[in-house]
């Protein structure tokens, strides 16, 4: 990392790297800073970057047409109760390949990640039958299990890949000592799991978050997420670029934030067993 | 190294996590499977009987199928390629040395966290919009005339839109990777003169192998199954009608359910070739 | 003794009180166009009159089909009301999903509905929807560029006049398309656009045999003069455009003729949003020379109740209220007579201060004159005029829109893809067992 540098070779490289990382940033940029226009101004012509009148109206009127708070609950429990009940599920799974690998370890891990290729539309039908007969349709409960079933390989293979990295000399050692199972997961692996648990978690709360095929056709009112909230507003009549923008910032700056505050967790899990 | 105990104290551990997914697969099989036997259509009535293989046959020998394949090739290849690329040369770029690179990095890693309606509906209206939209207004400030990108370059722009949001996902594991490479190696080549291709040739590349398969698997997985991109940004029109949303078109477009799931069990099979395809090489990698 | 009583008064008491409960939430699967959004913000006056609560599910227009279609076939049971147009009403309601909408309230005068609407949204006879609003097409232009160009548009122009207006009213320095229309992929988009346009030429999509007719040389006559009338005076990339798009250039000024839905009328002369309010004139939508059949349309985008559903008598409720002569009042007076939902009821077009509405005699004028039963010069199969009321039309008319928006793209030819589309709907109708 701290490798030596001439001064001058930093400064190009921090020019080029703020540059493109602006550039990859900017539609995001834009949509943010268009969400304070008015309709006349974000179609203006040359576009205003800076130099507009910001108003919050957009915000009001998107507010006034939907209640954004029980759209963004509704998220949050569905994206967070799936990720924390496929974590649940996956952990002892994972431990397992990692710890008691056999020769069909792999096997199983790619079968795993095989179901996640069955296109969702092509099961809409049986699935939505399905669940009227249990009565599931418009639950959160019935969407956290579907998105958990649907991450539930990536959270697998990620944990299986951070068990792995994990020395078996250590659990021999403690195994000598006469740990038991459950003290070996509870003080040893755990805690040298969790860094990779923690990008597990926030990796598969993102995926949750943004799966917009099951969220929208299984949900009407009581469940209904921030996938559905966006379904209303994308080509309303006459000038909407503004108001799209502050409804797409809305359901955006949540799982912004929290990726931001997270960023390092999630940057130094996000590995799935590349580096060894 | 395990013993017979630990063995059966593994099964039962991983019983929850198999015996769910299997459900998750096999119960939606069975159902697709079945109707794709079946003359099923909701509008006339439901179930109208057996037909035997009439919906595969159908499916495979329509007019749009084949050209349905193609596109979801393209798209697929090509996202891996802008990716895959671009990532490499990204994460080079964020492991150098630089003022404020925390800040860089979470504007890199943000298109990531956008749900794919919102960021297709983005570079729909705001971007690619052939009056309004900004790339337009940058053509004529060059005094060019603006392209109207979702239909005379349709399959670029879809290509564009989900490379921009998987861009980060392979720069953030091949940033990983490189960071791990030793630096003392790379340094060695350097006094040795060896030239900055030369290195990354024979000391970056090799050493990323395991990354770019890993990222090639994991994106497949999902880019064989975009839709709101499709859905949002040109409704299949101008060849970018991928099986995926073929599929959608026959099932509830034309609410022909049996002819639909037919389409299913072909995406699956096509799915799994590509997986076996895959995993034959990340297998290779993963025992390396 | 007592206790016991009391217990059962309890009993009771909270029986009767989640029955009310019950029935006192409606959930409304609707579409996210200006019209719908206004009544969301009147829901409020409802559930104060009637003490139920509006739950609204508001979608794009295509999600809004996915979604609501996937529950009706399914009988899901996921909404109570659902938004539905004059292509869903018949055919659902000829299966059995939609709660007939009869025994309605004397004060509600359901003989008040517009004929052609009522016709449209029933089956056999039964009435299944309430229209929420109706329109058909019309041509809207700008008065002052018209002017401009010399010319005066006649109260019922063909096809060959508009083309020879839309180029001389194109000022592309000025970025003055003369002409914008539908070239969006979609059956209910560019779809039904090109859809009417076949009739004025004398096309047709079905002959009575059902067999597709885009090998007939009245196809390729419109096809071509629509691809060569939009590259002359069309705005550029009008292959993706739709009726919020194209409503959005004209209110930016930005087309010299608009031929669209005649709900448009009352955006684009709504000072608000519109540049170009006070210039804005009306005309009948062309034929081709010769042609008898002009190219309008007619839709209404109607209220329905599934059946099945718990909630029928509130769900009646609503509709009636949504739908009343009172709800029109309401917005007329809040938002003035211009903004009321039109083209559903004959009295609307009978008051005196409706009919100071600049389009309002144009409106009526090409509903009028619009005939879902005689759509074409020669005899059809089906009903409708910019779809064929048949369940596999929806998927079919998507694919052939997406080949000829690949034409006004210029990926392929006219031949091209009328060929396609013949293929494909052949394709398609055998599967179907016609």
């Amino acid at each position: 990392m701290a490798r030596a540098v001439t001064p001058r070779r930093k400064s190009l490289n921090t020019a080029l790297a703020w540059a493109v990382g602006l550039l990859i940033f900017f539609p995001i940029l834009w949509t943010i800073l268009t969400s304070f226009k008015t309709e006349a101004q974000a179609i203006a012509s040359p576009p205003l970057f800076l130099n507009f009148n910001w108003t919050l109206e957009n915000y009001a009127i998107v507010q006034e047409r939907s209640d954004y708070m029980r759209f963004l609950w509704n998220s949050v429990i569905i994206a967070g109760g799936s990720t924390v009940l496929g974590v649940i599920i996956a952990v002892p799974a994972a431990w397992a390949m990692a710890f008691v690998p056999s020769k069909r370890t792999k096997d199983i891990l790619l079968w795993m990640l095989s179901t996640k290729m069955l296109p969702a539309v092509g099961v809409l039908y049986p699935i939505y039958l399905l669940f009227i007969r249990l009565g599931l349709l418009d639950t959160r409960g019935g969407l956290v299990v579907v998105l958990m079933l649907i991450n539930l390989p990536i959270i697998v293979w990620m944990l299986y890949t951070y068990f792995r990295e994990i020395p078996g000399e250590i659990l021999e050692a403690a195994r000598m000592d006469g740990a038991t199972l459950k003290e070996e997961i509870l003080h040893i692996l755990t805690p040298m799991a969790v860094p990779g648990i923690a990008s597990t978690v926030l990796l598969n709360f993102i995926l949750a978050w943004n799966e917009a095929f099951w969220t929208l056709n299984l949900t009407a009112v009581d469940a209904a997420p921030l996938t559905a909230f966006i379904a209303s507003y994308s080509s309303p009549e006459g000038l909407f670029f503004a108001k799209l923008s502050a409804a797409s910032t809305m359901a955006i700056a949540p799982i912004l934030i929290l990726g931001w505050f997270s960023q390092k967790q999630l940057v130094r899990g996000l590995t799935f067993g590349a580096v060894k | 190294m395990a013993t017979q105990h630990s063995r059966s104290v593994a099964r039962l551990m991983m019983a929850p996590a198999v015996i769910l997914l299997l459900g998750w697969m096999l119960v939606p099989l069975t159902m697709t499977l079945y109707f794709s036997f079946k003359k099923y259509l909701p509008l006339r009535g439901g179930d109208l009987g057996w037909v035997g293989l009439d919906n595969y046959i159908r499916f495979v020998s329509s007019s749009s199928f084949w050209p349905a394949v193609q596109a979801t090739l393209v798209i697929v290849g090509g996202v891996l390629v802008i990716t895959v690329v671009l990532g490499i040369l990204l994460a080079m770029l964020l492991d150098q040395p630089m003022w404020g690179q925390g800040v860089v990095r979470i504007l890199v890693i943000a298109p990531f966290f956008v749900m794919p309606t919102v960021s297709a509906l983005v570079w729909k209206n705001m971007f690619m919009d052939p009056v309004n939209g900004l790339l337009a207004h940058l053509w004529r400030f060059f005094g060019a005339e603006p392209i109207s990108w979702l239909s005379e370059a349709s399959m670029t722009s879809i290509i564009m839109i989900v490379s921009w949001q998987w861009l980060p996902f392979a720069t953030l594991i091949l940033l990983t990777a490189i960071q791990s490479l030793d630096s003392e190696q790379l340094e060695a080549a350097e006094m040795d003169g060896a030239p900055p291709l030369k290195r990354f040739y024979h000391i970056i590349l090799p050493h990323l192998s395991r990354a770019i398969t890993i990222v090639i698997l994991i994106q497949t997985i999902f880019l064989l199954s975009i839709f709101a991109e499709i859905f949002v940004t040109t409704g299949g029109a101008f060849g970018t009608r991928t099986l995926t949303y073929l599929i959608f078109q026959r099932v509830l477009e034309s609410q022909n359910v049996g002819l639909g799931s037919a389409g299913g069990v072909y995406a699956i099979i096509l799915a799994n070739i590509v997986a076996i395809f895959l995993m034959r090489i990340v297998g290779k990698n993963l025992d390396a | 003794m007592y206790l016991k009583n009391a217990l059962r008064a309890a009993t009771a008491l909270t029986f009767v009180a989640t029955a009310a409960a019950q029935a006192q939430s409606i959930t409304i699967a609707t579409v996210n166009n200006g019209d719908m959004i206004r009544m969301q913000g009147y829901t409020d006056k409802f559930t104060e009159a009637t003490g139920i609560d509006v739950e609204w599910v508001t979608l794009e227009e295509n999600v809004l089909r996915q979604r609501v279609t996937t529950d009706i076939t399914t009988k899901g049971g996921q909404f109570d009301i659902m938004t539905i147009g004059m292509y869903e009403t018949p055919i659902w309601g000829a299966n059995g999903w939609l709660v007939p909408l009869e025994g309605l309230s004397a004060e509600y005068d359901v003989d008040d509905i517009l004929p052609a609407m009522r016709n449209g949204l029933s089956n056999d006879g039964t009435l299944y929807a309430a229209p929420f609003y109706g329109e058909s097409s019309m041509i809207m232009y700008r008065t002052d560029l018209m002017e401009k160009a010399g010319l005066e548009m006649p109260k019922a122009p063909t096809w060959q006049f508009i083309r020879e207006a839309a180029a001389a009213m194109t000022d592309r320095d000025n970025d003055i398309n003369g002409i914008c229309l539908r070239g969006k992929a979609g059956w209910g988009e560019g779809g039904a656009f090109i859809t009417v346009t076949g009739n004025s030429f004398g096309a047709r999509w079905f002959d009575e045999d059902w067999k597709p007719q885009f090998d007939q040389p009245e196809w390729n006559e419109a096809l071509t003069f629509f691809v060569e009338m939009m590259a002359e005076s069309g705005p550029a990339g009008y292959a993706t455009n739709g009726f919020n798009e194209n409503l959005s250039l004209f209110q930016q000024g930005k087309c010299g003729m608009w031929i669209d839905a005649t709900v448009a009328a009352s955006f684009v002369t709504n000072p608000n949003d519109s540049t170009v309010a006070d210039k804005v004139g009306f005309a009948l939508a062309p034929n081709s020379e010769g042609i008898d059949k002009r190219s309008n349309w007619l839709w209404a985008w109607a209220l329905a109740i599934p059946a099945g559903t718990q909630q029928e008598a509130a769900a009646k409720q609503f509709i009636e209220w949504a739908t009343s002569k009172d709800y029109i009042e309401l917005v007329a007076e809040n938002e003035g007579w211009a903004n009321v939902p039109p083209g559903a009821r004959t009295s609307l077009y009978e008051n005196p201060e409706y009919q100071k509405v600049p389009f309002a005699k144009m409106t009526l004028d090409s509903i009028l004159s619009a005939d879902p039963n005689d759509p074409t010069v020669q005899p059809v199969p089906y009903v409708g005029i910019q779809f064929a009321a048949i369940p596999e039309f929806a998927g079919i008319a998507t694919q052939v829109s997406q080949e000829f928006s690949a034409v006004y793209a210029g990926q392929q030819t006219v031949e091209e893809a009328l060929e396609k589309a013949q293929t494909f709907t052949a394709e398609e109708m055998e599967a179907a067992g016609y």
